[in-house]
């Protein structure tokens, strides 16, 4: 039994990471959309950015993605770490924060990067 | 008269499988396969068996690499060529050649709040229960275990982690948690969240595909993360 995290709170993580698997599911459908239709006939990247300058509604697409991603990979990665290398103290919650906090802060980044004018 | 190889585990953790020539007959079960072993040429083989016919859930062992009824398993349906593989279940220590300890096995049980706990007494009235609401329909899918272990013999998750309660406790809790009569639902989400519960399945469904009696372990834990979910968000755990 993990001693790290109370049942209250895997049972709400477990929560979240389901909320979190519909949210990806719709994204990467989206994102499989986007990908084969804009990249048809091939795009160099000064077209592709053309395209995403200035466009909030991909911006905000790609950013509810990288927050869905956020929440879910690190949950998963927990739990792997947990199951697999039986890692079960404080150090895998607090690995677990600070690789959402990469996750986060670099995906956020990059459609900053791509969408902002 | 054809006969059957048959390779039976032998001793106990650190022990081997032995080779018996075994003659066939019509509408065998591996149980009959083993009995005539002990019966005619190993009289010292452990194993288990009570009421053969599928009823006490004692004679389970592992044939031809997955668990099973040995009562209710005729040897025609598994026989691959003229060769059966007879080990103990997996997933719990062996005590002697097909006999395992089951401990762990029914603790999980005690661990997961198992037990039924009313409120009323004798001298109360009858529960009303409904038998076509959805609670009572679904602790009636699971309510037929009888406890013979295929089902955590079968769990990869028990494998990796020894301290996961496995698909037939949380069975039990789960019928449990259905019924309307039982006072302690709240104590009994607690026992079954989190990773050496529900929340370790992976939904890989070995335990629904081999249980003997076609229950579904697999949905009554899905139902437990479903409600623990719920209890969870109400601060109830």
């Amino acid at each position: 039994m993990n001693k790290a995290i109370s049942v209250g709170t895997q049972a709400r993580l477990w929560y979240w990471q389901r909320l979190s698997a519909m949210v990806l599911a719709l994204c990467v459908v989206g994102h499989l959309i986007v990908i084969m239709v804009a990249v048809r006939g091939g795009l160099s990247g000064a077209e592709v950015l053309a395209r995403t300058r200035g466009n909030w509604a991909f911006g905000a697409f790609y950013a509810c993605f990288v927050l869905a991603c956020t929440v879910h990979v690190p949950i998963g990665l927990m739990r792997i770490a947990e199951e697999w290398l039986a890692w079960r103290s404080r150090g895998v919650v607090t690995a677990a924060w600070l690789f959402a906090a990469v996750l986060g802060l670099a995906g956020l980044r990059a459609v900053y990067a791509v969408v902002m004018p | 008269m054809t006969t059957l190889n048959v390779r039976v585990w032998r001793g106990n953790e650190d022990g081997e499988f032995v080779s018996y020539q075994v003659p066939r007959n019509a509408s065998q079960t591996v149980l009959d396969v083993v009995t005539y072993i002990q019966r005619h040429l190993e009289p010292d083989l452990g194993y288990r068996f009570a009421c053969r016919v599928g009823m006490c859930g004692s004679c389970a062992m592992t044939v031809n690499g997955k668990a099973r009824w040995s009562c209710r398993t005729h040897v025609a349906k598994v026989v691959q060529g003229d060769a059966l593989e007879i080990a103990p279940l997996s997933n719990l220590p062996v005590i002697k050649d097909l006999a395992t300890d089951m401990t762990a096995f029914f603790d999980k049980w005690a661990a997961a709040k198992g037990q039924f706990k009313g409120a009323t007494t004798r001298h109360d009235a009858f529960a009303s229960v409904e038998p076509a609401s959805p609670a009572r329909k679904a602790a009636d899918a699971g309510i037929e275990c009888i406890g013979c272990g295929v089902c955590y013999a079968s769990c990869d998750v028990v494998g990796w982690r020894p301290d996961y309660l496995g698909p037939a406790a949380m069975n039990r809790a789960w019928t449990l948690v259905n019924d309307v009569r039982d006072v302690v639902g709240t104590e009994r989400l607690r026992a079954v969240a989190g990773d050496a519960g529900c929340h370790s399945c992976h939904t890989q469904g070995s335990c629904t595909e081999r249980c003997p009696k076609q229950l579904a372990p697999t949905a009554g834990i899905a139902g437990l993360k479903r409600i623990v979910a719920k209890a969870a968000i109400k601060g109830e755990l």
